[in-house]
C-alpha cells in the first residue's frame, strides 16, 4: 500500500477536542482525529462507542459544543450542514438514507446538485462503470433495490458531488459478505486512481483495518489508541475486543 | 365420477355459504352503524321542542343494501375477479402492458378539448340562462378545488409538508381582493398577481414558526395557522366586516375592454347586442380559471424537473440526506410554502371576484380538509390523479343536490346533500382500501437516460440485502 502523504503538510480534516453531547449526555470527550489528503482513514469501535456521532459531528448535525473541526483551512465547527457539504465533504449516512421513491437515476442526480448538474453526464457514467448494478436499475426506484445496492447508490450519489473528503458509515451493515467485499474493492479503487480521500466507520474491524492506511479506535466517546491499519491488525488488545470471533 | 367436477364447481357451494355469512353480518354491522343516524330523526314540533321520531323503512333500505351488496361482491364479483386474474397469470400477461389505448394516449388532449369545449356545448344544449348551472356549480366550481388541490399539491404532494390550514391562503386571496378592490378600486387583473403575491408572504410567515416541525407536529400547528387568520377575519370587524363579510365585490372584466356590470357602458352583453344574463360572466370566470388551472399546472410540471422542485421531492423523502447533498432545507421549505400558498391566492381572489362576497364562512377547517382529501385520494404529487379527485368529490356533491328523485324514494323531507359526508367518507375509505396510493399512485420520473421507462411495483420487491 503505497501511501503518498506529505506528514508535513496541514491535514484535510482535522478534529480537535470536539465534545458533543445529546441534551446533558455527553456522546463525545475530546475527540481528536485527523485524515490527511489522499488517505483512506477508518475509526473502528463497539456499538455506542459514538462512531456515528462523530461523524455526524464533522457535518455538523449534531453540533461539537467544545472544540474544532477544520476542513481545508476552514473552521466548519459551527456551521449548518447543507454549508459543510457544499465544502464538498460528501456523506454516506448511516442506513443509507437514499430517496425510496426516486429512480436510481434521479438519486444521482440530486448527488449532482451542487454543481448545477454541470458535469452530471461524465460523472455518471464513473459511477456506472464503478457499480454496474445501478446501471442496470437506473430507472428503477431506489426503495426497490436491495440492501446491497441501496449502499451503492448511497456512495455514489456521494461522489456525484465531487467530494475532497468522502465519509461512509458503516458502509458494510447489513450486507452480505460477497458485497461488502464488493464495496470495499470499490472505495480502494477510488483511493488508489483517484486519489480519493476516505473516513471510515465500520463495525466490522478486519475489512476496515485492512482496506485503510491508519485508523483509530474509539470506546465510550474517546479516542483509546491509533496507528496504521497493519499495527491494530496486528495488536493483540484490538485482536480480542474486535476481531477474534468476530471476523466476517 | 365424482372427480370429474371441476373445482370451480365444487368450490362454489363454499363460496354461497361464505357470502350467505358475510351479507348476513354486513346487514348487522350496517344496522348496529346506522340505527342512530339514520334509524331515528329529530326535529321540532309545533311547539319549537325537540322530538324524535323513527324511519325503519330507510334504515331497512341501508340495511339491505350493504347486506345484499356485500353478498353480491363475496358470492358474484370476487370469485370473478379471482378467477380473470388466475387466468391472465396462467396466459403470462403481466399486469402492466406499455401498448395503452388511443383514449390513455392521448388522454391529456383529450381532457383539454373537452374542458375548452364544455361552455359553448353546455349553452347550445341548455341555452344561456340553462347553462348557468352547469359552468357554474359543476364547471367553476371543481375547478377552483382542482387550482387549490394543486396548489396544495406542491406543499403536501411534492415537498411532504403536511399542512392542514391551506384555507388560510386562500382566505388571504380572498379578502386582499376583496379588500384592495374595495378600498383602491383596483382591478382583478392587478389585483389577482398581488393576491397571490400577499398569500405567498403569508406563507412564509407560517412557514418560518414551523421550519424546524415535521409530520403530525406540523399538522397542528398549520391547523392553528388556518383558524387564527379565520378568526382575525372574523373579529377584526372595522377591517373586515367580521362574519357579515364583505359584499358588493368588483366582478372580474375581459381585461377592462368590456364589463359584466349591468350599468356600464361597455356591458358585454350589450355591446354584442346579446340578452340580458349572467351566464356570460361565469362562462368568462370559467375560461378564467381554466386558464389558472392550467397555470398552475405548468408551473409545478416546470418546477418539478428544475432543482427547487427536486429538493422538494428530496426533501419529502429524507430531510437529512437532503441536508447532507448540501440542500438547505430552510430555503426548500419556505418556497415550497410560499409557492403553494400563492396558488392559493390566486384561487381565493378569483373566488372573491366571482361570488362578490366573502365571509370567514367560506373558510372554515372543512374547506381545508376537504382540498387535503383531494390531494390524498388523487395520489401525492399526481396533477391527474388530483384533478380526477377533485371532479369526482366536488362534482358528486354537486350532483347530490340534483338528485331530486331520491325524495320520491326516502320522502319529502330527504335533502341528499346532507348524506355528502358520510359520501365523502365512504369514497375516501374505498379508494384507500383498494388504491392506498391514490387514483394515481405512481411517481413519474423526471430524468431519464434514455428512454422514459415506468417500472411497476409488481415486478419489484423492497430489498433487504
Amino acid at each position: 500500500m503505497s501511501v503518498n502523504v506529505n506528514p508535513a503538510a496541514e491535514p484535510l480534516l482535522k478534529v480537535s477536542g470536539v465534545e458533543t453531547y445529546y441534551g446533558s449526555i455527553r456522546a463525545l470527550s475530546g475527540v481528536d482525529v485527523h485524515v490527511n489528503q489522499g488517505e483512506i482513514v477508518s475509526l473502528i469501535g463497539a456499538n455506542g462507542a459514538g462512531k456515528s456521532t462523530l461523524m455526524m459531528t464533522i457535518c455538523g448535525s449534531p453540533q461539537a459544543r467544545n472544540g474544532s473541526v477544520v476542513f481545508d483551512g476552514t473552521d466548519i465547527t459551527k456551521m449548518p450542514t447543507h454549508l459543510i457539504a457544499r465544502r464538498r465533504i460528501a456523506q454516506s449516512p448511516e442506513g443509507r438514507r437514499i430517496f425510496p421513491r426516486m429512480t436510481v437515476y434521479e438519486n444521482l442526480q440530486m448527488g449532482a446538485g451542487l454543481d448545477n448538474l454541470k458535469y452530471f453526464d461524465e460523472d455518471v457514467e464513473k459511477i456506472f462503470a464503478l457499480f454496474p448494478r445501478l446501471k442496470e436499475r437506473q430507472s428503477q426506484r431506489g426503495g426497490t433495490l436491495s440492501g446491497g445496492e441501496q449502499q451503492m447508490l448511497s456512495i455514489g450519489r456521494a461522489l456525484m458531488a465531487r467530494p475532497k473528503l468522502l465519509l461512509l458509515d458503516e458502509p458494510s451493515l447489513g450486507l452480505a459478505p460477497l458485497i461488502v467485499k464488493q464495496i470495499f474493492e470499490a472505495i480502494r479503487m477510488l483511493n488508489e486512481k483517484e486519489g480519493l480521500t476516505v473516513f471510515l466507520v465500520e463495525q466490522n474491524a478486519f475489512a476496515a483495518l485492512k482496506l485503510s492506511h491508519r485508523a483509530y479506535v474509539m470506546v465510550n466517546g474517546k479516542v483509546t489508541m491509533s496507528g496504521t491499519g497493519r499495527e491494530l491488525l496486528a495488536n493483540p488488545e484490538v485482536r480480542a475486543a474486535y476481531l477474534e470471533g468476530g471476523r466476517h | 365420477m365424482t372427480n370429474a367436477q371441476s373445482p370451480a364447481k365444487e368450490a362454489a357451494p363454499g363460496v354461497m355459504a361464505q357470502a350467505v355469512k358475510e351479507g348476513l353480518f354486513a346487514g348487522i354491522l350496517a344496522f348496529g352503524m346506522f340505527l342512530l343516524y339514520v334509524g331515528i330523526e329529530t326535529y321540532q314540533n309545533i311547539d319549537n321542542a325537540l322530538v324524535w321520531r323513527t324511519r325503519w323503512g330507510l334504515l331497512a333500505i341501508f340495511v339491505a343494501v350493504s347486506a345484499i351488496g356485500r353478498f353480491l361482491v363475496v358470492g358474484f364479483f370476487k370469485p370473478r375477479i379471482d378467477r380473470r386474474k388466475l387466468a391472465k397469470a396462467k396466459a403470462g400477461i403481466p399486469e402492466v402492458s406499455d401498448d395503452k389505448g388511443f383514449f390513455h394516449r392521448n388522454f391529456l388532449k383529450i381532457a383539454m378539448l373537452a374542458l375548452v369545449l364544455y361552455p359553448p356545448v353546455v349553452v347550445s344544449l341548455y341555452g344561456v340562462q340553462g347553462s348557468l348551472k352547469f359552468v357554474d356549480n359543476f364547471g367553476i366550481q371543481i375547478l377552483i378545488y382542482v387550482m387549490l388541490a394543486w396548489g396544495l399539491n406542491v406543499v403536501v404532494g411534492l415537498a411532504g409538508l403536511l399542512d392542514l390550514g391551506y384555507v388560510a391562503f386562500y382566505a388571504v386571496g380572498a379578502y386582499s381582493y376583496a379588500l384592495l378592490s374595495q378600498t383602491f378600486g383596483l382591478s382583478f387583473w392587478v389585483l389577482l398577481p398581488m393576491a397571490g403575491i400577499l398569500a405567498a408572504f403569508w406563507g412564509i410567515i407560517l412557514g418560518f414558526p414551523v421550519l424546524r416541525l415535521r409530520g403530525d407536529y406540523l399538522a397542528i400547528v398549520t391547523l392553528a395557522f388556518g383558524e387564527i387568520i379565520r378568526l382575525v377575519l372574523m373579529n377584526w370587524t372595522e377591517v373586515t366586516g367580521g362574519t357579515a363579510g364583505i359584499s358588493g365585490i368588483a366582478k372580474a372584466s375581459i381585461f377592462g375592454i368590456w364589463s359584466f356590470d349591468v350599468g356600464a357602458s361597455n356591458n358585454f352583453a350589450r355591446s354584442f347586442g346579446l340578452p340580458m344574463s349572467s351566464a356570460y360572466y361565469k362562462i368568462f370566470l370559467f375560461y378564467v380559471i381554466l386558464a389558472l388551472c392550467l397555470i398552475t399546472a405548468y408551473v409545478t410540471i416546470k418546477l418539478r424537473s428544475m432543482p427547487i422542485g427536486r429538493a422538494w421531492e428530496a426533501l419529502r423523502e429524507d430531510e437529512i440526506a437532503c441536508r447532507s447533498l448540501g440542500i438547505d432545507t430552510v430555503k426548500t421549505k419556505l418556497t415550497a410554502f410560499a409557492i403553494g400558498a400563492m396558488f392559493g391566492g390566486f384561487a381565493g381572489s378569483f373566488f372573491a371576484a366571482r361570488q362578490g362576497f366573502v365571509s370567514p364562512e367560506s373558510f372554515v377547517f372543512l374547506e381545508s380538509a376537504v382540498i387535503l382529501a383531494i390531494v390524498v385520494l388523487g395520489g401525492m404529487g399526481s396533477l391527474t390523479g388530483i384533478a380526477v379527485a377533485a371532479i369526482v368529490m366536488v362534482g358528486g356533491t354537486e350532483l347530490l343536490r340534483e338528485m331530486e328523485f331520491l325524495k320520491h324514494v326516502f320522502g319529502e323531507d330527504f335533502t341528499p346533500e346532507l348524506y355528502r359526508m358520510l359520501l365523502f367518507g365512504l369514497a375516501m375509505v374505498a379508494v384507500m382500501l383498494f388504491k392506498p396510493r391514490g387514483f394515481v399512485g405512481s411517481r413519474q420520473p423526471t430524468a431519464f437516460l434514455k428512454e422514459r421507462k415506468s417500472v411497476s411495483g409488481s415486478f419489484t420487491k423492497e430489498g433487504h440485502g
